[in-house]
């Protein structure tokens, strides 16, 4: 029963609270301690779907399937298979600390921003749960209007320009991403994923070559530009540099590249295949742009804005390689990206709570002053570099030897990249927390952690810990649902992922 | 009697606009003349009943076969009188008892969906003709309501001016398609296409009726005067006639479109495609350049225009039904923008800059998320109105091989999501403390009235839209029906 409709419940919960929140009153902190519980609700909700996840099957599970408008044929199709498993879970946790990280920063306009908040996870949600392509094209779509809106209202400089922008970015090629969707519709008279999947493999006759080329550069444009892939990355920074910390952490990445796993090497293996060797160099080129532009910032969000950029190249790369161990460590990175990446925001906006700048030249020898924070900032810039027993570790190891075979001139460059992101990481590092204490360190009273941000914060570094030392137990799942990815793309599958992950904790454990 | 109940909506908005006139002239001179608008309102109600029960009629003509109710012609009343209702609620908020000539507003808004109704149930063009007019003329005067101000009678002299031409046009090509065929009714011209050779005078027919009515439904190149005249005419006013009278309009190019002139449809196609094209194109870049709010919706208006005419091209039932889903919510969104801009901009216009709607999510949370709303679905995005009329337009088109109106229209809708973002950004950016979007009057009961409704339907159109589809295809297939059965 529970089995039949969780999807729904996990995917509707948070909008029906954004409904409630519309009618709560403004006063106390209501509307946070009921924000708070809607997403710790579907948090746990969706803690039932790796528990009851039947990890030796193939295909989707928890499947939703019903008729919602006839005549054109769009079907109400939910589902998850190992690739979203895990997305839908990132998601839902990461809800739950957008609020705690909300909690103060966010004293003006609660109530429209909760409201948008929510409404925001479960566009995110939907997006990877939903299997026919209406829905999914409904969902992905309006996952762009709470954050346009949440950038106008709260941006502190150019709110509303970044919110143009950063809407207008992922529009735009979004038109024709459904001109694609609707030809394959004219084209087999289904918007449904899986019967989509089985015409294009099996009735290829139905399709000419040349169209079938232009949608799936339709798919990917759309796609893209969402992750951000290097030349189209022109929103990333005004975005998150102008959306509230708790929306800045889930504005890029895991929704771009699980829709390039899921429907361009779903859909359209063969000519993902052909724009494989652009999309590698486009993803070494941003992984290397990214690195250097980040060690030249002193603004901290730009930094992290740029390493975001870096790292989401390394999961293209891991991508476009079509090794199983590759794709395997794509998707790993995808959500550690999320976890590490969503740490290091909440962690700098911590720092600007306290101290009013992001500039990172005021300060100086914080390490003393803010033992616990420091502690914090140093684990998640040792997983965002990839050390050992962290969970950056286990997505690098796999992109890069996954792939090493194929292209190792373009894995010798990512890897000069790797380097890179340890430089600026750590030389950050060395500036806010080490050293002299600067003027503003000294002046300003030192306020450690409280209790809600180290709730916020220690699960977080808890994770990228876990995740590191118990990887497969995150990668089976994943590995089952994207090893027909590659084979299907490849012919031949390459270095089985098991093999692949024993290897890389072996490395952990040799360290 | 039979025949009566063909007309009967408007028979019973007839009398319901001359009750409003009678009331009006036995009112004291100094009387508060509000309650005329829900006298107004009453009567509409009764003609959407009557309309409604009309789906119970069985298919069929009366007055010697020059109206016919069938699914279509219900469907496009029951929308008709959607959008006057809620114009007449809209109205009710914008005005005082002062307001002058508030008992003809209300009734020339009657009387004039009467004429929109009526041209969407005829079935002989001369009949349309009479109807087109009954609708224009109410228009015209309406637009020139704020006798006080200097644009409103600029613009209702403008309309006028134009409109009459237009009109013109349509009386011409009626007369060539005669010339051509030997009747003006819409099943005896398409029978009597089939053999005939006079094409030359068919065609001319054609080309008038076209331009006359790509002006009722400002359709490029026949736009121009959409700007002004929306500037200039009360907000209340440009609710109704921005939507009304063109949802009429394209009701009739459909049924002559499909149901009289089908055979010659290589001849059409070809025209509204490019109508199409320049609509969509000119009507967006028109509306980039905009400051003011009302100037940049009359813009928009045309390029949705153009995508109405999209399903035109599509030559499948899909494609009537495509349209007439797409008028409806075209119908319920910018109803719904006007009533804030009514509300917000005042009778007398005083705030209709886009900056100056900068903040209105903070002074009036109500007022700011329902515009919004109606700005989402008027970019089109998903769960709304203005997004399944869209997908359904393009699909049908798509069906019909039309890639490239597909990808010149969707790219289209890209381009016009910065104008209508511009706005909604500008809604919730913070404003100026001394601005006078702070100080706005709380939205009285008829507006929250016309708010809840237009807000519903676009929110049960873009997710539960089943029933409306249905009864839009109903619709299509009566004209194909009629069309096939040749």
């Amino acid at each position: 029963m529970l089995n039949d409709h969780i999807l729904t419940a996990i995917t509707l919960l948070p909008a029906a609270g954004a409904m409630v929140v519309a009618l709560l009153p403004r006063k106390g902190h209501t509307i946070q301690w009921f924000a708070l519980l809607v997403t710790l609700a579907t948090f746990v909700l969706s803690l039932h779907l790796p528990a009851h996840f039947d990890y030796a099957r193939r295909g989707f599970q928890f499947e939703e399937n019903r008729p919602w408008i006839s005549s054109p044929a769009i079907r109400y199709h939910l589902g998850v298979d190992g690739l979203s498993l895990w997305l839908v879970l990132l998601t839902t946790f990461l809800a739950v600390i957008g609020v705690l990280i909300s909690w103060r920063a966010i004293e003006t306009r609660t109530k429209e921003f909760y409201f948008l908040f929510l409404l925001q996870q479960t566009a995110m949600i939907g997006v990877f749960v939903a299997l026919d392509l209406f829905l999914y094209y409904g969902f992905w779509e309006l996952s762009l209007v709470p954050m346009a809106i949440l950038i106008a209202m709260f941006g502190p400089a150019r709110g509303r320009q970044a919110a143009l922008k950063f809407f207008l970015y992922t529009f735009l090629p979004s038109a024709l991403f459904l001109v694609a969707i609707l030809w394959l519709y004219a084209k087999t008279g289904t918007f449904d994923f899986v019967q989509l999947q089985d015409a294009l493999t099996n009735q290829p006759s139905l399709f000419s070559p040349q169209a079938l080329w232009w949608a799936s550069l339709a798919f990917l444009m759309a796609f893209a530009v969402k992750v951000p892939v290097f030349p189209l990355h022109g929103w990333l920074t005004d975005t998150i540099q102008e959306a509230p910390t708790a929306m800045a952490m889930v504005v890029a990445g895991k929704l771009g590249l699980y829709s390039i796993v899921r429907f361009n090497l779903g859909l359209f293996p063969a000519q993902a295949r052909l724009i494989a060797p652009l999309m590698i160099a486009l993803a070494v080129i941003g992984l290397l742009y990214g690195a250097l532009v980040a060690l030249a910032q002193t603004d901290m969000k730009r930094l992290v804005a740029y390493s975001i950029l870096s790292n989401l190249s390394f999961c293209t790369l891991g991508i476009f390689c079509f090794a199983v161990a590759g794709l395997n460590g794509a998707v790993f990175q995808t959500i550690n990206e999320g976890v590490t990446g969503g740490a290091f925001l909440a962690l700098v906006s911590l720092l600007y709570e306290r101290y009013g700048t992001y500039d990172m030249s005021l300060y100086g020898g914080l390490a003393s002053k803010l033992p616990m924070l420091a502690t914090l900032y140093v684990i998640t810039a040792l997983a965002l570099i990839g050390l050992p027993l962290f969970n950056g570790f286990v997505g690098e190891f796999l992109v890069l030897s996954g792939s090493f075979e194929a292209h190792p001139a373009w894995i010798a460059a990512a890897t000069i990249g790797v380097i890179l992101s340890a430089s600026y990481i750590l030389w950050m590092v060395q500036r806010i927390f080490y050293g002299q204490p600067s003027p503003l360190a000294a002046n300003r009273p030192a306020v450690d952690l409280n209790a809600r941000e180290q709730l916020m914060l220690w699960p977080m570094a808890v994770l990228m810990l876990v995740m590191g030392v118990a990887s497969p137990y995150w990668i089976r799942a994943i590995d089952g649902a994207v090893s027909g990815l590659a084979g299907t793309s490849a012919g031949t599958a390459a270095a089985p992922a098991s093999q692949a992950v024993s290897a890389a904790a072996a490395g952990q454990e040799t360290q | 009697m039979n025949d009566a109940l063909r007309i009967l909506p408007e028979i019973v908005l007839t009398v319901a606009g001359v009750l409003v006139m009678v009331v009006d002239a036995l009112m004291p001179k100094a009387s508060n003349r509000k309650p005329l608008g829900w006298l107004a309102a009453v009567g509409i109600l009764g003609a959407l009943a009557a309309s409604w029960w009309q789906y119970r009629l069985p298919p069929g003509t009366g007055y010697f076969g020059v109206v016919q109710t069938d699914a279509f012609s219900v469907f496009f009343h029951i929308l008709i009188a959607g959008i006057v209702l809620t114009s007449v609620l809209i109205a009710l908020d914008a005005v005082t008892p002062e307001t002058e000539g508030l008992g003809e507003l209300f009734a020339l808004m009657l009387f004039g969906s009467v004429g929109m109704m009526l041209m969407t149930s005829a079935v002989e063009l001369l009949l349309v003709f009479v109807a087109l007019e009954i609708s224009s003329i109410s228009t015209y005067i309406m637009a020139g309501f704020r006798r006080k101000s200097a644009k409103s009678p600029e613009s209702a002299l403008k309309y006028f001016l134009l409109g009459s031409f237009a009109t013109a046009f349509f009386l011409y090509g009626i007369a060539l398609i005669f010339g051509a065929t030997g009747t003006t009714r819409i099943d005896g011209i398409s029978a009597a296409v089939s053999g005939n050779h006079a094409f030359g005078l068919l065609h001319g027919g054609l080309a008038m009726i076209i331009i006359g009515l790509g002006f009722k439904v400002s359709a490029a190149p026949f736009h121009v005067w959409t700007p002004d005249v929306y500037e200039g005419a009360p907000s209340p006013v440009v609710a109704l006639m921005s939507t009304g009278p063109k949802a009429a309009a394209f009701a009739v190019l459909l049924r002559i479109a499909y149901g009289a002139l089908p055979q010659l449809h290589g001849h059409w196609v070809p025209i509204l495609w490019w109508l199409a094209v320049i609509s969509m194109t000119a009507g967006n870049l028109g509306a980039l350049r905009q400051h003011n709010l009302k100037r940049m919706l009359a813009y928009s208006s045309i390029a949705h225009a153009g995508y109405i005419l999209v399903a035109f091209t599509a030559l499948s039932a899909d494609g009537v039904a495509a349209a007439s889903f797409y008028v409806v919510s075209y119908g319920a969104m910018n109803v719904g923008m006007f009533a804030v801009i009514s509300h917000v901009g005042g009778y007398d216009d005083h705030l209709t800059a886009i900056e100056d709607y900068r903040g209105l999510g903070y002074s009036s949370p109500l007022l700011g998320g329902a515009m919004t709303l109606f700005l989402i679905s008027l970019i089109g995005i998903p769960f709304t109105a203005g997004f399944f009329g869209k997908f359904y337009v393009f699909a049908a088109a798509l069906h019909s091989g039309m890639v490239w109106l597909t990808i010149v229209g969707l790219i289209n809708s890209g381009v016009a999501a910065y104008y209508y973002l511009r706005v909604a950004a500008a809604v919730y950016s913070r404003p100026a403390a001394a601005a006078p979007i702070m100080s706005l009057e709380k939205a009285s009961f008829p507006l929250q009235l016309a708010l809840l409704l237009t807000a519903a339907a676009i929110l049960i159109l873009g997710i539960v839209p089943g029933n409306v589809l249905g009864a839009a295809r109903a619709a299509a297939q009566t004209l194909s029906s009629a069309s096939d059965s040749k």
